[in-house]
């Protein structure tokens, strides 16, 4: 019986027992003259594992009760983060021994969040949420902190432990409201509790676990600590911040309202649209104002969880599908820009200020080239794939009813096309001052080239996305 | 064949306009010409071989939606032939002719490519103008409609450096637009009555339109009433008739050339040929066609008048246009669609001929269009003279009373006026005497043109009339080629186009029959054989109506009918011979003490100075209001208010938030899930 559950776990087991040995591996050998090893092995244990994943998807299936779900919508979500992971670390790799931090613990702690965030998406229990969601925290704030020696980096670890427990304890608490009134910490308890209209303590329930929720993929106005924790994290940190863990935090988020509280979708509906509402507008107006590329990203990042969300208050299978969609292609873009922030260093610095890049395409055109596609891939302008994310989760919001919510986007996407265009026009038009001198290196480059091919090549079908996140929506939403 | 003929002179205009660059102006300006010689040359084939029968040519189908389905088809009837030829002949003219009059332009600067230019947009004019008469349905036939305008358009604003030639392109195109709105929905409401736009099924429903009524406006109007004043507008303004015509004056910043083809000859006869088009609905629209009485009667009085004062030699010829445009639209109101059409016919040749001679005579004086600066230019350029002469005796109607032998003009002048007459009745006695007036201005006009400018002695500059010269032949061979349409076109065609019914049966296509001799009613001395037509609307390429008997009746009118005209053209040549040749002062005296006529005329009415009060004016305020307020202030305003005031306040706002301070940061967050809590608890309490 023991076994039966265990073996839906494998990938998570495997991550686990792989991070243990090889922390003990390093701690016993070289130290951190393994980090170059591990951290390659570890994206390749990550790539093994998505394979695995894919190649063993037969149906749902459960373990421990229903406490952990396996279904097509957990499978697409682990293979997001997995792969993202992976692709991150990789490209991060030479960037984070540049800059001395090529430590052996951070590709094992990258391994333990990557655990946390896939059961984080396969959660079918309050209780296995919330392990879920503290492992990959936990695991986070000491990544965001890796740089001790730095005032900024142990800053942003700080500042973002701390509102993380704050976050933690409104998801805590609303978690205990809608266990005293549901009587069951297990979502399928929950939603036949909540059948035929649900009582307003389950209500306080769900919109504190909401705001938890909220905080984690930095919806707005829980999304104040996403720009400080961006900025003072290492960039390659922060490359991971911006994909894996919103995958998972998104697919978390999609999990509890549509398997613990799919009987009230009028309940959370509002509340969703609203967050995403607030994240578009914060996003594409704040974001005005920077002058770092890096917190640039982070209110870019504010903005596209807006969208995403956009999709999930839809409440109907093709909003978690437009979601899923929406979160492949916005992670894509992310490890190629960031790929492209990585290798900005003057004088053997590293430089994030958007004015560095003032005539940039005169230097590198191919870059100026790639770095264009992605930002009017950001920006959503066709024919980029960024176009059809935003396409499809406008259709699922207009189909869905919420014309207020579809228009209000399109007006944010309008706001926000400024600040991506004007990196364009710094790049292109820009008087060229002290440029960056570094060059990147070959895997940058290849992650910066390979994000923006995937941008223009993708619209001929979305490399079939499109029919798995269809597949991965319907197994969620009944 | 009828497609190679329809197609020549777009594949000039393409290889002239677009390819010159490759071989060279001058053969660019060659393949457009001889491709339209090809044309005309098939027009002529196609014309003298018709049998009368209407056929037509599908070529591919264009338009598929709902229940409107379209061809681009030829359709070829005997209108169709009459202006296929018309339009080609002068066409091919016209482009020969301007190899002389376009060699050296002085509003062009030195080594300035403007001839191949001119040539494709000649060719172009060209092919829309065939594509309007070969059209089987009423779409194609308003593409074509579109596209002369266009090349008119184009044309008139040929000299663009002029302002003056670029207002007059403009106001050409806008004051059409009136009259094309018109026709627009003269379509529409046929489309909507009919359901369909092809000529084959419109055109027999004449007479059930005239039965049925439709909702416009809010009244409840008669069909075939209200379509055919809809579709008279657009020919309003096509042909320039009154209230429309303000345009063709001054659409003489055009070189000469285009003058005489488009605002002449071609372009602006179009609706006269829309109007027989239509026939079989006309003749169902007695109120409309009236109305076209009227109308035309009094253009031709009225332009016949403002010609008497103009001094500009070119303008004096386009009131005559204008003028004679109405005749032709009184022909087509009392009935006779075949008589407008002779006019049309026998125009074309002389009032291309004068605009022509008018041509040569400003070439030859150097770009001086003030008549009152020419004189005693019969022994420089005297092969323009002949031409003109020729062409000024059509004009004016000369011939032998009572017979059929005279100049072209004459005749088809003559039917007209005798239609008019025949029609009877209060209003055909109305267009009657305003046409026997208009004709002895027409003399009156025509005659001054020429006595003031090849007669007398020399005015103006002398150095200019010193080096005053005969132009070259590639022009004076279009004139001689004109000047013996203008002479036998009248007598050679006047059977099939202003004989009796079987005759003109013959050459339309339409079915006739003979008559029943009324009892006591002799007809024995006029013709032994009395015919009318029995054809069915849509049947051949005109229909006259069995009840309309005007052909018939023009034959029979009281002789003193049949001479006023004649008449009236001798007064004409009287009076002009004493203003300006036997007593040379008394022009400016008269003017001096008719001075309010005089100014009256001289202002044309004060036409152009009405409309702009009334509307030009209006519609630039309106525009100034839209463009300085609308447009500058609410959306300009609007949108950098946003982007420049409001947006940036609360990026501001948000930078300000964002203070870097965890207990800040904290509290968003608790506000927040406040904000959320009081939300949701409200809209589930309520």
């Amino acid at each position: 019986m023991i076994g039966a559950d265990l073996a839906v776990l494998i990938p998570e087991i495997v991550l686990s027992i792989y991070a243990m040995a090889g922390l003990m591996l390093a701690v016993y050998t070289t130290k951190d003259g393994m980090a170059p090893a591990l951290t390659y092995a570890t994206a390749a244990v990550f790539g093994i594992m998505a394979l695995f994943i894919a190649a063993t998807a037969n149906g749902p299936a459960q373990s421990f009760g229903g406490m952990i779900v396996v279904d097509d919508f957990a499978r697409f979500a682990k293979v997001v983060i997995l792969l993202s992971a992976a692709a991150v670390l990789i490209v991060g790799q030479e960037s984070m021994q540049k800059s001395g931090l090529g430590r052996f613990e951070y590709p094992m702690i990258v391994t333990l969040a990557v655990a946390g965030m896939m059961i984080m998406v396969s959660a079918g229990d309050l209780i296995v949420l919330y392990m879920g969601l503290e492992l990959q925290s936990l695991a986070l704030y000491v990544i965001a902190a890796l740089r001790r020696d730095s005032v900024r980096s142990t800053e942003a670890g700080l500042k973002y432990f701390v509102l993380g427990a704050l976050s933690s304890g409104l998801l805590l608490y609303g978690a205990s409201l809608v266990y005293g009134f549901a009587g069951t910490t297990l979502f399928a308890g929950i939603i036949d509790a909540s059948e035929g209209g649900m009582s307003l303590g389950m209500v306080f329930g769900l919109v504190f676990m909401a705001a938890g929720l909220a905080f984690k993929v930095s919806a707005a106005p829980f999304h104040m600590w996403t720009p400080d924790v961006y900025e003072g994290a290492p960039t390659p940190v922060t490359a991971l911040f911006a994909t894996a863990p919103k995958m998972a935090a998104m697919g978390l988020f999609a999990r509890v309202v549509h398997d613990a509280f799919g009987m009230a979708i009028a309940d959370w509906q509002q509340i969703v649209a609203a967050l995403a509402v607030f994240s578009m507008f914060v996003g594409a107006i704040a974001a005005i104002g920077q002058t770092d590329i890096k917190r640039l990203m982070a209110y870019s990042s504010i903005g596209h969880m807006g969208f995403a969300l956009m999709g999930l208050a839809a409440g109907t299978d093709q909003g978690v599908a437009a979601m899923l969609i929406y979160m492949s292609i916005y992670v894509t873009m992310n490890i190629g820009v960031f790929a492209f922030i990585m290798s900005m260093e003057k004088d053997g610095y590293a430089v994030t200020d958007i004015s560095a890049l003032n005539g940039y395409a005169s230097a590198q055109s191919g870059q100026a080239l790639a770095l264009l596609v992605l930002m009017f891939s950001l920006a959503g302008v066709p024919p980029m794939l960024g176009f059809f994310a935003k396409y499809a989760v406008l259709v699922a919001a207009v189909d869905a009813g919420l014309i207020w919510l579809a228009v209000a986007g399109v007006i944010a996407s309008v706001i926000g096309a400024f600040y991506y265009l004007r990196i364009v026009y710094f790049i292109y038009f820009g008087e060229p001052r002290e440029g960056l001198a570094g060059r990147m290196t070959v895997i940058q480059w290849g992650g910066l080239m390979a994000s923006a091919v995937i941008m223009i090549a993708g619209i001929v079908n979305l490399f079939g996305i499109d029919h798995l996140a269809a597949n991965a929506a319907q197994a969620l939403v009944r | 064949m009828e497609t190679i003929l329809l197609f020549a002179p777009l594949i000039g205009a393409l290889l002239a306009g677009f390819g010159w660059r490759w071989f060279g102006e001058q053969i660019a300006c060659i393949i457009a010409t001889s491709l339209l010689f090809l044309s005309m040359i098939l027009s002529w084939v196609i014309f003298l071989g018709f049998d009368g029968e209407t056929y037509s040519i599908s070529i591919l189908r264009w338009v598929e939606s709902g229940s409107l389905f379209t061809d681009w088809a030829i359709r070829i009837d005997r209108l169709t032939a009459i202006m296929l030829i018309v339009i080609t002949s002068v066409s091919a003219l016209v482009h020969l002719y301007s190899f002389g009059y376009m060699a050296h332009d002085e509003n062009f600067r030195e080594g300035e490519s403007y001839r191949p230019r001119f040539f494709a947009y000649l060719s172009f004019f060209t092919f829309a103008m065939l594509m309007l008469v070969t059209a089987d349905n009423l779409l194609q036939l308003f593409f074509g409609w579109e596209g002369v305008g266009v090349a008119s358009y184009l044309l008139i604003g040929f000299y663009f450096r002029k302002p003056s030639a670029g207002a007059a392109a403009m106001k050409a195109f806008i004051v059409n637009r009136v009259g094309d709105f018109g026709f627009l929905l003269g379509i529409f409401a046929l489309f909507w009555m009919t359901d369909s736009i092809q000529f084959d099924v419109i055109l027999p429903m004449g007479a059930e339109l005239a039965t049925q009524s439709f909702s416009f406006l809010g009244f409840e109007v008669n069909a075939a009433n209200t379509i055919a004043m809809l579709l008279f507008i657009g020919a309003m303004g096509k042909s320039a008739q009154l209230l429309l015509h303000t345009w063709l004056p001054d659409a003489m910043e055009g070189p000469t050339p285009v003058s005489a083809l488009i605002h002449a000859a071609t372009m602006v006869t179009a609706g006269v040929f829309l109007v027989c088009r239509m026939s079989p609905i006309m003749e169902y629209a007695p109120f409309a066609t009236n109305f076209i009485i009227i109308l035309g009667a009094l253009t031709a009085f009225f332009a016949a008048t403002v010609g008497l004062v103009q001094n500009d030699i070119k303008r004096v010829i386009a009131y005559s246009t204008c003028s004679q445009l109405g005749y032709m639209f009184v022909a087509a109101g009392v009935g006779v669609y075949s008589v407008a059409m002779f006019h049309l016919f026998t125009h074309a040749f002389f009032k291309a001929m004068l605009f022509l001679g008018a041509g040569s005579v400003i070439h030859a004086m150097h770009h001086e269009q003030d008549m009152r600066n020419y004189g005693g230019l019969r022994k420089k350029i005297p092969y323009t003279f002949a031409a003109m002469l020729i062409g000024t005796l059509a004009i004016t109607g000369v011939g032998i009373p009572l017979t059929y032998y005279g100049f072209a003009g004459f005749l088809s002048k003559d039917a007209v006026i005798e239609s008019a007459y025949a029609f009877g009745g209060g209003l055909g006695n109305y267009a009657f005497w305003m046409l026997v007036v208009a004709a002895a201005f027409t003399s009156f006009y025509s005659w001054r043109l020429m006595f003031l400018t090849f007669f007398g002695a020399p005015r103006g500059d002398h150095h200019t009339h010193d080096h005053a010269h005969e132009s070259p032949v590639v022009m004076l061979m279009p004139l001689g080629a004109l000047a013996f349409g203008a002479v036998f076109a009248g007598m050679i065609w006047i059977k099939p186009f202003f004989g009796h019914p079987d005759e003109v049966g013959k050459f339309f296509g339409v079915p006739y029959a003979e008559a029943q001799m009324e009892e006591g009613h002799d007809l024995a001395d006029e013709d032994a054989h009395h015919y009318v037509f029995t054809g069915a609307p849509g049947e051949g390429a005109i229909h006259q109506a069995p009840d309309n008997t005007v052909l018939n009746d023009a034959h029979n009118v009281p002789k003193w009918v049949k001479v006023a005209p004649f008449i009236a053209m001798l007064g004409g040549l009287l009076v002009a011979y004493i203003f300006y040749i036997a007593v040379p002062s008394l022009p400016a005296r008269w003017a001096e003490v008719n001075r309010p006529l005089y100014l009256f005329l001289l202002n044309k009415w004060y036409f152009d100075e009405i409309y702009d009060a009334v509307f030009v004016r209006p519609a630039q305020a309106l525009g100034r209001f839209f463009w300085k307020f609308g447009d500058t202030k609410i959306i300009d305003g609007g949108i950098n208010g946003l982007a420049l005031g409001i947006i940036p306040f609360l990026t501001r706002l948000a930078g300000r938030a964002q203070s870097g301070y965890v207990f800040h940061y904290a509290f968003a967050m608790v506000l927040g899930v406040v904000a959320l809590i009081t939300w949701i608890s409200l809209s589930i309490g309520g």
